[in-house]
């Protein structure tokens, strides 16, 4: 179990050092900074001053140098459109964003995996249809067609929720349904899936024709197997809790992570997009290692697995 | 993995009676009484909402193949007297069928044009996704050892971002050609593939044909090419045609925010965006591309579910 934990905890850090390396070379080779920022008909002298400022007249491998160690320090850099530091300005749109994120997550969860086991269950009955339409539909209508149709019934004809903004706490509804609503389609459709594969295995078999009773047989034997790759997507859930709600957030004009990233990309922002960017990376890694973790806990075989394979 | 034991086994079962789902809780006793004379599998009976999915898509391909003699106006045409027209049924009238936007442009040549451009990207990008993934997987498959390290290394890295904001921050930095945006939504997706790929192969490998065709002496290319592509081909259709539809949300979505495809370009996801801003005068303007959208992304869903129902059920 040691050497999984290691293994795993060695790739988490290897896929953060990956997206530093990516945000780094995208960041810098794309292009000239200082002429994107300041226009390239600044005058010469102003754009030597923007480099020397922001260290990009140094060679390229020492600016990868002193970009690593001073993100490793947690040193971001500065918003170069108003100059405050970039991580505080993302750390300030976090709460809204979650927000909006944390009760989506709940309605996907609360919605997604129950209707998915129950289609498994009963599998091709006309309820298993119904829920799978719903479920396809979820996700297929995409999630600002979504938001704008709520708005366009609930905000402009019915006038019963605002079309935006952060005003009030029913400004949230909305948002979190555009949002919830897909996410719930694709849990159940993983969910059902999941549960079919697991209920043709030959253990549930054996454990019916044993004479267990059948919910028995289903919440002993089939649920905890079919667990696995639902952790999977309910992990990948949760590390987009940061990032997740960037085209929803500009629908609504939310005041959250995901309209700052689009603002800062129109803007060309570097330093708030990198942020955005790593810290987006670390969320996701950090609940992919805790995915991973539970799979050790829940599976017995990954471990050896991932042992094996690890060389 | 490619042919669980449930799979396997339903097959002989079902022989000719249920091979459409639909008719399989309906088509009980009598239909299975009825079809055992006949010849199994002679003819697949296609469930009615594939059949509209298909009919959705035909209709919709023909549009994009033929935009420019289906187009009644120009994209740019400007009718300022005829701004903000409603569409036919709402008082509109039929020199401008789906109504017009604020500045007089038509709105179904703009819906035409924009079918074309999106659908041209997502094919392409699909395509590129698919001979990605599906190279990187066998190339893991055949050499394992580091190379297979570094595949997966990569997959975990891909699997492992938001691609929306991957794509989001390489857009803004690399400006925005055409081909550049094809080949970033060519990059969604194919670490999919890959896995499949591999682990396919992997299986592949183990198994007798491989094994024979290599004892004959046969090249990596030729048993990779001929023998085992064919073998799991079904397979990465479906996982193609599961991520189509992603896809072409991709597209909107990032077209929608304004940084996807540039006007005077228009995509269905620009129309939507342009539309927002007319939101409560001319709703016209953005459900007609948002109706194209969700009913191109729910035909291909289909087809691609109803595909795997009947080549490989333990797709996800």
């Amino acid at each position: 179990m040691l050497r999984f934990m290691a293994l795993r905890l060695g790739r988490a850090l290897l896929t953060i050092a990956l997206v530093v390396t990516f945000a780094f070379v995208v960041l810098r080779l794309s292009g000239d900074p200082a002429i994107t920022i300041m226009s390239p008909e600044a005058p010469p002298e102003v754009l030597e001053a923007f480099r020397q400022a922001w260290g990009l007249d140094q060679p390229i491998w020492l600016q990868y140098f002193k970009y690593f160690t001073a993100i490793l320090q947690g040193e971001l850099g500065q918003s170069m459109r108003d100059g405050r530091p970039a991580l505080e300005l993302v750390m300030e749109r976090i709460p809204s964003t979650l927000a909006l994120t944390i009760p989506a997550l709940l309605l996907k969860v609360c919605l997604g995996i129950p209707a998915g086991i129950y289609a498994a269950l009963h599998r091709n009955t006309m309820t298993d249809r119904v829920v799978m339409t719903f479920a396809v539909a979820g996700f297929t209508v995409p999630s600002f067609v979504l938001g704008l149709i709520l708005v366009l019934v609930f905000a402009v004809q019915l006038g019963w929720l605002p079309s935006g903004g952060q005003e009030s706490w029913n400004a949230a509804i909305l948002p979190v349904i555009a949002m919830g609503l897909g996410g719930a389609g694709v849990l159940a459709r993983f969910t059902r899936s999941a549960m079919l594969e697991v209920l043709g295995q030959p253990y549930i078999r054996t454990a019916s024709a044993k004479g267990v009773p059948w919910p028995a047989v289903v919440r002993g034997h089939a649920l905890p197997n079919a667990a696995i790759p639902t952790v999977t997507i309910v992990g990948f859930m949760i590390g987009s809790l940061i990032a997740g709600a960037v085209v929803v957030e500009s629908v609504f004009s939310w005041p959250g992570v995901g309209r700052l990233m689009v603002v800062a990309v129109a803007n060309r922002d570097l330093a708030v997009v990198q942020c955005v960017l790593l810290l987006v990376a670390m969320t996701m890694v950090t609940a992919n290692f805790i995915v991973d973790l539970l799979y050790g806990v829940l599976d017995p075989r990954m471990r050896g697995q991932a042992a094996g394979g690890g060389h | 993995m490619a042919c669980s034991t449930r799979a396997c086994a339903a097959r002989p079962q079902a022989g000719g009676t249920d091979m459409s789902e639909v008719t399989a809780s309906a088509a009980t006793l009598p239909a299975a009484a009825s079809s055992t004379a006949a010849p199994p599998r002679v003819r697949v009976r296609i469930p009615f909402g594939v059949l509209a999915a298909i009919a959705w898509l035909g209709l919709i391909l023909a549009i994009a193949v033929f935009a420019d003699l289906l187009r009644p106006y120009g994209i740019t045409a400007l009718d300022l007297r005829a701004r903000l027209t409603p569409p036919i049924g709402f008082g509109g009238t039929w020199a401008h069928a789906l109504g017009t936007d604020e500045l007089g442009r038509d709105v179904l040549s703009r819906l035409i044009e924009s079918i074309r451009i999106s659908l041209l990207i997502a094919f392409g990008a699909t395509a590129i996704a698919a001979v990605l993934g599906t190279t990187m997987g066998f190339l893991a498959a055949h050499f394992r050892g580091w190379v297979e390290q570094v595949v997966l290394m990569l997959i975990d890295f891909q699997a492992s971002m938001p691609f929306l904001i991957l794509a989001l921050s390489v857009l803004a930095f690399f400006g925005n050609s055409l081909v550049l945006f094809v080949c970033l939504m060519g990059l969604h997706g194919w670490e999919r593939h890959a896995r499949i790929a591999r682990g396919l192969a992997i299986a592949a490998n183990a198994q007798g044909y491989a094994a024979a065709v290599r004892q004959l002496g046969a090249t990596p290319m030729r048993i990779y090419m001929r023998h085992v592509l064919p073998n799991i081909a079904s397979t990465l259709i479906v996982s193609a045609t599961l991520s189509f539809p992603e896809v072409v949300l991709l597209e909107s979505g990032l077209s929608f925010l304004g940084l996807g495809v540039q006007p005077p370009m228009t995509s269905l996801g620009n129309m939507v965006g342009y539309g927002r801003e007319y939101l409560t005068r001319a709703p016209w303007i953005l459900l007609a591309p948002s109706v194209v959208i969700v009913l191109t992304t729910l035909s291909v869903s289909l087809l691609g579910d109803w595909l795997r129902d009947r080549l490989d059920p333990t797709l996800t």
